[in-house]
């Protein structure tokens, strides 16, 4: 075809998983000692030096993607932390090679993975400029050419010739997307830097992609805010695990994925407390597939006995995204739930008639007992739910003064006396 | 937008057999450009003395050689003032051992970089060895002070300097991409490097002369690329009786294969630096 933007065909990528107690798959410090001890044991065991079990220690962080992308598309890529997004960037951007598969790229392409790239913090706005111009992969003309835009959308004028170390965070990031948007390859590659900036950079730097859109050049956007996914690109793909699960329209493929994305939390992993066997914990919202904020919610955890409970009981907990928690509901300050005996099953939760989180990540921490013992036992991780990006008040953006729980409030006073 | 006018970039795992593809790193050179113009312009900021680093160094180190190989151990510089002896080898040596290390070091340095952005990955250990260039630049302006002031003229044989200059460049470059690219994989390397430096000097005729290892054994003695490199340096800037003809032939052999071997070595490795570094 020959409007070929991009094309993938079945590609994998896999790291090697490290030593057992590595906690990132990706970071892999080889030593020579391990290297050669490695191979030395290789050799007393009769197996080659290249040890045949690293096979089976290996990481899919990618697995059999194919797709393809037109020219003058802008396609976004969901799904959610660890599903794949930033490797796949990485790949299509040459950063990184796959381990299978195919892939060809038509044109020259730029990458944004990350906001400020090889700014050093001791030189001045504006010899980092042309520092950061040409890492991005901009020629020195270019960055000549363009010059006076960048610090016009930067808005840095007066302080162009101060070391970037004494920036402000708001100007340091302002000054770095203007570089990267300013970038003119054919194909745009750009992850997650709309989290950076305040409300009203986040809007002009989304207008300008917007543009970039509209002159016909094509753009691959990693967000995870999906107001922004759902305004500015048409198409999406949707990534689960390293698979590609879901393409097509951005608004459909948006629903589908957030709806998937709350139904079941546990995902596969058996999770016990002493007395409990914790078959799901689900959230959702009585109003339609996500959950927004002030939706009537019901939080609810299936379980099955692993013994006779007299009292069983359940305890949620809201944490935010840094682990605080911000409320708690115990059962037994509501029910008592009927005794359970050994293999039985059953649902407990709660329902919140006006669920206050604003749009973002939480989670919820879970903990079940036996309340004729008065044990409370957590059980698993705290689980990650995200409440979505709609307007709570009416319609302007939400900013950090809003804060992080919603009120239904309205105004009042302001009559003159 | 007809797809002929782009530039097609296949992705796909590389095989066994790598090109070195050096014309990818000339499409780069505006980068290779910014990237020494950074390090020399970060190097010195925030230093009391600045730019007199580079002076000091080898000037102080020729001090010390000087007062004890010279003048106490009675070291032979073949008929050459000691100190001008030992400053007009010290130039080539500080130049490669500081370039040697920052090109073995720069990738690890560069970990921001290389898992952001793609560019070719040679850029970064050839602008860590272009970066001491400067310094070079700044001590070479004293060694001309010192042959002024001891008299000394030198020969037609200074015509070679440029070239001897490269190949001190390309002896860094050789051993560097060797470095920066097993450092990667291996962290060791790091400690490696000071210790490596170090011992290299002695094996250098820096405080002595090469005319102390017997002329049999002194083609043997060229393996150690350094030992032709500095030889040559003295030759042409100072004019001694002859030039080092087979030492330094065995060296310029020796540099081109390592650094043949170490580009392809460091190609190869490439595509995985984003992955382990």
């Amino acid at each position: 075809m020959s409007d070929l933007a991009i094309r993938l065909e079945g590609i994998g990528k896999s790291y090697r998983l490290g030593s057992i107690n590595d906690a990132d798959p990706r970071i892999r410090y080889g030593s020579l000692r391990e290297s050669l001890a490695g191979a030395v044991r290789g050799l007393f065991r009769g197996r080659p030096p290249g040890d045949a079990t690293a096979a089976d220690r290996r990481f899919w962080a990618l697995k059999d993607v194919s797709f393809e992308v037109r020219h003058g598309e802008i396609i976004g890529v969901i799904g959610s932390n660890g599903a794949g997004k930033s490797t796949l960037l990485k790949l299509i951007s040459r950063i990184t090679e796959p381990t299978e598969g195919l892939g060809e790229i038509h044109g020259r392409i730029g990458s944004l993975l990350e906001v400020g790239t090889g700014f050093h913090p001791e030189l001045t706005g504006r010899e980092n400029i042309f520092l950061n111009g040409t890492i991005l992969g901009m020629k020195h003309a270019e960055v000549l050419r363009k010059f006076d835009e960048i610090v016009a959308f930067a808005e840095i004028e007066k302080f162009l010739d101060t070391p970037v170390k004494r920036y402000s965070s708001g100007m340091f990031v302002r000054l770095a997307f203007a570089v990267a948007v300013h970038l003119e390859p054919e194909i745009l590659v750009v992850d997650e830097v709309l989290a950076v900036g305040d409300a009203e950079f986040q809007r002009k730097c989304l207008e300008k992609l917007r543009t970039i859109g509209g002159d016909g050049r094509t753009i691959l956007l990693v967000s995870h805010n999906m107001a922004a996914i759902r305004s500015i690109c048409q198409r999406g793909i949707v990534l689960d695990r390293g698979r590609l699960v879901a393409e097509g329209d951005v608004n459909t493929i948006a629903d589908q994925y957030l709806a998937g994305a709350l139904k079941s939390k546990v995902g596969g992993r058996v999770i016990e407390t002493e007395v409990f066997v914790v078959d799901d914990v689900r959230i959702h919202s009585l109003d339609g597939p996500v959950v927004k904020t002030f939706d009537p919610v019901e939080i609810l955890v299936d379980v099955t006995a692993k013994r006779d409970i007299k009292d069983p009981g359940v305890h949620i907990g809201i944490l935010s995204a840094d682990q605080h928690r911000l409320a708690g509901l115990d059962s037994k300050d509501f029910t008592t739930f009927p005794p359970l005996r050994s293999g039985e099953k059953t649902t407990m939760g709660f329902r919140i008639d006006s669920f206050p989180f604003l749009p973002g990540t939480w989670y919820m921490e879970v903990r079940l007992g036996e309340m004729a013992e008065f044990a409370f036992e957590l059980a698993g991780d705290p689980v990650r739910f995200d409440v979505v990006e709609t307007p709570v008040y009416g319609g302007r953006q939400m900013t950090n003064l809003h804060g992080q729980v919603g009120l239904t409030a309205r105004a009042i006073g302001g009559t003159p006396v | 937008m007809a797809t002929h006018q782009h530039p097609v970039v296949y992705l796909r795992p590389s095989g066994r057999f790598t090109r070195l593809n050096l014309r990818d790193v000339w499409e780069y050179r505006d980068l290779l450009y910014f990237l020494v113009w950074r390090d020399i312009k970060v190097r010195y900021k925030q230093t009391v003395l600045g730019a007199a680093w580079a002076i000091l160094q080898p000037l102080l180190t020729m001090v010390a050689f000087s007062i004890f190989f010279g003048h106490l151990a009675k070291m032979p510089s073949d008929g050459i003032p000691y100190p001008l002896f030992a400053y007009a080898a010290l130039l080539p040596w500080t130049l490669f051992a500081y370039s040697m290390t920052e090109a073995g070091n720069s990738l690890v340095g560069s970990q921001n970089l290389i898992t952001k952005v793609y560019f070719p990955r040679l850029v970064i250990p050839l602008a860590a060895v272009l970066g001491g260039l400067v310094d070079f630049g700044v001590s070479f302006v004293v060694l001309i002070l010192l042959m002024i002031g001891y008299g000394i003229v030198p020969t037609l044989a200074i015509l070679t300097i440029p070239f001897f200059i490269l190949l001190v460049i390309a002896t860094a470059l050789a051993v560097g991409v060797w470095l920066a690219a097993l450092n990667v994989q291996f962290r060791d390397v790091r400690y490696t490097i000071p210790f490596l430096t170090q011992f290299w000097l002695f094996l250098t005729p820096v405080a002595y002369s090469s005319t102390m290892v017997s002329p049999r054994w002194r083609v043997v003695y060229g393996l150690n690329p350094m030992a032709g490199v500095v030889e040559g340096f003295r030759w042409a800037l100072l004019g001694r009786k002859e030039a080092p003809g087979p030492m330094l032939a065995v060296s310029i052999a020796i540099v081109a294969l390592l650094l043949v071997t170490g580009l392809y070595h460091f190609r190869r490795m490439e595509s995985s630096f984003a992955d382990n570094i």
